[in-house]
């Protein structure tokens, strides 16, 4: 009798033993997709700016000492781009940026925590994709825009809200896939999630 | 000679080539919080550091910037907001809660109440069984009991 009530138990309580296993599984599977996902970054922070407007500053032009400050960004999508010439991935990005600049995207720069004359060297040597570039020697509007490290590229609307950050170097991948479209929701009133 | 080389040796001090910058602050008091800041607060781009144990770029901007508003006489809220407007909660060790941050608050004691529930349940299942003798099986255990007695 007592054996009959055991027995009746077990079938009962087989299946529910598997569930700690399939937890596992299906954890095993979210966390595979997140690792696996392309845009995977364990670097890459949700920046604390999205959805704001530009910081103020009051900095100078890297080429021609002429003072820059928010207002000259208004008006129009631009992509702020910071980069300095201790950045070897600058290096990689800078020629994507030239292509980017000659299909008509605006790009400004910010010449973060470098040397002035290395700067304007490097511009002469691979080409100026910028419309202009912000001398932020001290680093002052990078850490008012959160930049954690260069290069990183800020989408702002005309409005001067801060859309999108993207952080690392800009190529035909990662444009194409779907930074261009980013992009070209700029136009619209409000930031497109 | 080479003895006295060997000796030398035990009063050679190394030193570390990793420069914390030293600041000088007002009082103790603006001291002791510049550090509990700088334990508390997190590195942006080195995960899992804080700013007093990074030698990042991004962390010695951010000690320095520390550093210039304690000077300021900042309350240390303001400090910590000014930092968090930048870079997001990311830079606390101690995040608030927030819409963001209610699930990783939260799950510690969703998963306590989980364990009560199964506790409690285990335990009324002990119960049930140990209560679920009819009276004349009763009787018989009393027999039982009585004979091995």
């Amino acid at each position: 009798m007592q054996n009959n009530e055991i027995n009746k138990a077990k079938p009962k309580r087989s299946w529910a033993l598997f569930i700690p296993l399939l937890a596992f599984f299906v954890l095993c599977g979210v966390f595979a997709s997140v690792l696996m996902s392309k845009d995977y970054s364990p670097d890459s922070l949700p920046s604390a700016l999205i959805g704001k407007h530009l910081p103020d500053f009051a900095l100078s032009d890297l080429l021609t000492e002429k003072s820059l400050s928010k207002k000259d960004l208004l008006g129009e999508p631009v992509l702020v781009n910071v980069w300095a010439t201790w950045c070897p991935s600058c290096r990689v990005e800078h020629e994507f940026l030239n292509h980017l600049a000659s299909e008509g995207v605006k790009i400004i720069g910010v010449n973060y925590k470098d040397d002035p004359s290395d700067a304007i060297e490097w511009l002469k040597d691979l080409g100026n994709p910028y419309k202009y570039v912000i001398k932020d020697q001290d680093g002052s509007l990078g850490f008012d825009l959160g930049v954690v490290g260069a290069p990183e590229t800020y989408f702002i609307n005309a409005q001067g809200v801060i859309c999108y950050k993207h952080i690392g170097i800009l190529n035909t991948q990662n444009w194409e896939g779907h930074l261009k479209s980013i992009y070209n929701s700029l136009t619209l009133e409000a930031c497109v999630k | 000679m080479i003895k006295i080389f060997l000796l030398s040796l035990f009063f050679y001090v190394s030193c570390s080539w990793a420069v914390i910058e030293t600041y000088a602050f007002k009082t103790p008091e603006q001291q002791a919080q510049y550090n509990r800041l700088i334990d508390e607060l997190r590195c942006p781009k080195c995960q899992n550091q804080n700013l007093s144990g990074s030698n990042a770029p991004i962390a010695q901007d951010l000690r320095f910037q520390v550093y210039r508003l304690i000077n300021q006489d900042k309350p240390e809220n303001e400090i910590i907001d000014f930092l968090v407007a930048r870079y997001g909660d990311f830079v606390r060790y101690n995040p608030p809660i927030n819409t963001h941050t209610f699930v990783l608050w939260g799950i510690p004691a969703v998963l306590f109440f989980i364990g009560l529930l199964v506790v409690f349940r285990i335990k009324r299942g002990v119960q049930e069984k140990a209560s679920s003798l009819t009276t004349e099986e009763a009787t018989r255990l009393d027999e039982i009991l009585k004979v091995t007695r």
